[in-house]
């Protein structure tokens, strides 16, 4: 069940209770492999870090419909804007599976988009990143949604039903994410010059923002050892970002493209790549708000919540009317 | 404009059943705000039918389920536990008796 408005029978009969008995007991089942799901018992630190998780999740999905849709009224063709549309009402809709997921936590989705509108919630630092061509969003779609996938489905896994199940209902869809945006980038390497450099541009501006997507190294990651005790995470952030970069480095040469790495080289011996430092000054900026377009993005989300509020108020004083008709043809 | 600001009406949840194709049972996919019933199907249309996985939708108001209390999951489950002869496969039936 997805909410926690559900009216649960029995509530008042609960004895006195062993936090520490329960706590194991919790911890067993995860280890078994069980779901948890909303009207289970679960620890607050368990409860605090999924909302923390699967808020800022959401509210990523929904930041990250700004940069493309950007791009809806100037891309090339007919079928490229009508494929853009598809991806950006995908990414509302994940974000409005994530939002459901959240709910189920005890928490609403005003205070979630409060969190989000006042800046006290974080969200993905890659939508901070201006789309100034067409090929960003061909870039987008194959790093960003690549890198976003490579996160997403060890997810689908994770201990909390809600969340698994919403994550199997976005990586279904994301993988057409991706593949659009490579398509847009082979269509441009296959053109012009001038079009293939502005696919390597994008590339060069893409690039790292991408590798940080994966968040800090393990040894920084403040969440890391109670999300993997919890199946909430289960493979490393530098495992997953190897990957990535091992995916993705074949599919750039394919392309004629070259990484923005003059240390980016095969290791024979290791059967991965090697590469360079993130830059985690940048990285920690973006996350502060100093991003190069922090501001853009909360200030168009601002707009559109207030001036869509008219529009909700309108709605539910509709519905209120028309539940009081029918309450006065019963009576 | 106050980024804080609360609406005034959150619109109320609704959970969301879909059927797949003809002949199969509605099943939970997840939840959406909706204004009413109406809205509801609209947006769940939107929402969890965008590559055709429907073809028929129910909403109902959160608030008008009501489920079963997990912490009293084995009290309620557990009396079907040792009643094995509900199953076919408790009956030893000689191998010379056929189609039973």
């Amino acid at each position: 069940m997805y909410t926690q408005a559900l009216d649960v029978q029995g509530l008042d009969a609960a004895a006195p209770v062993d936090e520490g008995a329960l706590e194991r007991r919790f911890q067993a089942r995860i280890d078994r492999e069980e779901k948890i799901e909303p009207k289970d018992w679960m620890p607050a630190r368990y409860r605090a870090t999924l909302v923390r998780q699967i808020s800022q999740h959401a509210h990523s999905e929904i930041v990250g419909m700004l940069p493309e849709g950007n791009w809806i009224t100037r891309a090339p063709t007919l079928l490229r804007k009508s494929i853009l549309i598809a991806k950006v009402q995908d990414e509302g809709g994940h974000g409005a599976y994530l939002y459901g997921a959240a709910e189920t936590l005890g928490v609403s989705r005003d205070q979630l988009v409060d969190q989000l509108l006042s800046g006290k919630a974080k969200y993905s630092s890659i939508f901070n990143y201006p789309t100034p061509t067409w090929a960003d969003v061909g870039a987008i779609g194959w790093l960003v949604d690549g890198a976003a996938i490579m996160n997403q489905i060890p997810l689908c896994r994770c201990s909390y039903g809600p969340y698994a199940r919403a994550m199997v209902r976005v990586c279904r869809e994301e993988s057409f994410h991706q593949r659009q945006g490579y398509d847009i980038m082979l269509r441009l390497c296959q053109g012009s010059a001038e079009q293939k450099r502005m696919a390597q541009v994008a590339l060069d501006r893409w690039w790292w923002p991408a590798l940080m997507m994966f968040g800090p190294h393990d040894a920084d990651s403040t969440h890391s050892s109670d999300s993997q005790r919890w199946k909430i995470k289960r493979i490393s952030n530098d495992d997953l970002r190897q990957k990535f970069v091992d995916f993705t480095v074949p599919q750039a040469k394919f392309l004629g493209l070259t990484p923005p790495d003059p240390k980016l080289r095969w290791n024979e011996e290791l059967g991965r790549h090697e590469f360079g430092e993130i830059d985690w000054n940048e990285f920690n900026q973006v996350l502060k708000g100093n991003g190069p377009c922090n501001a853009e993005r909360l200030a168009a989300r601002r707009r559109a919540h207030s001036q869509g509020a008219w529009v909700r108020e309108a709605a539910m004083a509709y519905a209120e009317k028309q539940r009081l008709r029918s309450a006065g043809r019963a009576a | 404009m106050d980024p804080a600001m609360h609406d005034k009406c959150q619109w109320p949840l609704f959970e969301v059943f879909i059927r797949a194709r003809g002949g199969l049972d509605h099943k939970h996919v997840g939840s959406l705000h909706a204004s009413d019933a109406r809205m509801a199907i609209d947006h769940a249309r939107d929402l969890y039918t965008r590559r055709q996985e429907g073809v028929s939708i129910w909403v109902v108001r959160s608030t008008d389920i009501t489920a079963s209390d997990p912490e009293e999951a084995e009290a309620l489950f557990e009396p079907a536990r040792d009643k094995i002869y509900r199953h076919p496969t408790f009956y030893d039936i000689p191998d010379e008796v056929k189609t039973l």
